[in-house]
């Protein structure tokens, strides 16, 4: 049975993988350092953050890059040797991952422009 | 399987006794910061939500040191995940090319002209919107 699983949090996590890696960078140089800098107003950011294109995107870094933590934070806690959690660990971890997406889409949804 | 199986002790500091072993440990990791930085976003979502004062209010607080250290400790992270990722990639999937096998090096380039594309693309729009 879990055989047959692995499939679907292999591809999430594949997919976050690639999300993350490709504009977490730049992301984090927006919140982290542009809007402390001053190179984006706080009010500019604001009006950004409702529009449908910038909630997709926040859609996009939020869920898929929790599934790509849940699945490596299994496989390296196993590998540090929990090896005999692993069931608990997995419903644990992805079960965060999916509470978590789905408050994440609540929230986008709820944030109207 | 049936009996008994033998299962070779592992001791849980094995990734400290090599470098190779080290630098894979840090890689997983790394996606500890990127999930944590997911949640920080659903925060800023829910405080967006909220309505423009209690919004202000959160991105003020960006600006406070403590957040400034910690977008830098998840960018450190961000930016080993994504080189390591990027050079992972032709291990994980095969691109063909005809009867040739697109090369190792070819995919990993893509990987990063995709990823300053894309980076420079988000920066350009948000900042155009900004100014707009």
């Amino acid at each position: 049975m879990a055989k047959t699983k692995e499939p679907i949090w292999w591809s999430l996590f594949g997919a976050g993988g690639m999300i993350s890696a490709v504009l977490t960078p730049i992301t984090v140089i927006l919140t982290g350092i542009a809007i402390p800098a001053g190179l984006l107003s706080i009010e500019a950011f604001d009006r950004l953050i409702h529009h449908p294109l910038a909630r997709l995107y926040l859609f996009l870094l939020i869920v898929f890059p929790l599934f790509h933590g849940a699945h490596r934070l299994l496989f390296t806690l196993v590998d540090l040797g929990l090896k005999g959690m692993r069931g608990t660990l997995a419903v644990v971890l992805y079960g965060s991952a999916i509470v978590l997406s789905i408050l994440a889409i609540v929230l986008l949804i709820r944030l109207s422009p | 399987m049936t009996g008994k199986q033998y299962v070779r002790p592992v001791q849980s500091n094995w990734w400290l006794q090599k470098r190779s072993y080290t630098l894979f440990m840090v890689r997983e990791l790394t996606s500890a910061f990127i999930a944590g930085y997911s949640i920080f976003l659903i925060v800023m979502v829910y405080w967006a939500s909220q309505g423009n004062e209690p919004f202000t209010r959160f991105c003020d607080g960006l600006k406070s040191p403590l957040s400034i250290l910690l977008h830098l400790l998840v960018l450190a992270a961000a930016l080993y995940h994504s080189i390591t990722w990027f050079n992972l990639t032709p291990k994980i999937m095969a691109f063909w090319r005809g009867e040739e096998k697109v090369s190792d090096g070819a995919i990993q380039g893509a990987n990063f002209v995709l990823w300053l594309l894309a980076s420079a693309v988000v920066a350009g729009i948000v900042f155009a919107v900004a100014r707009g």
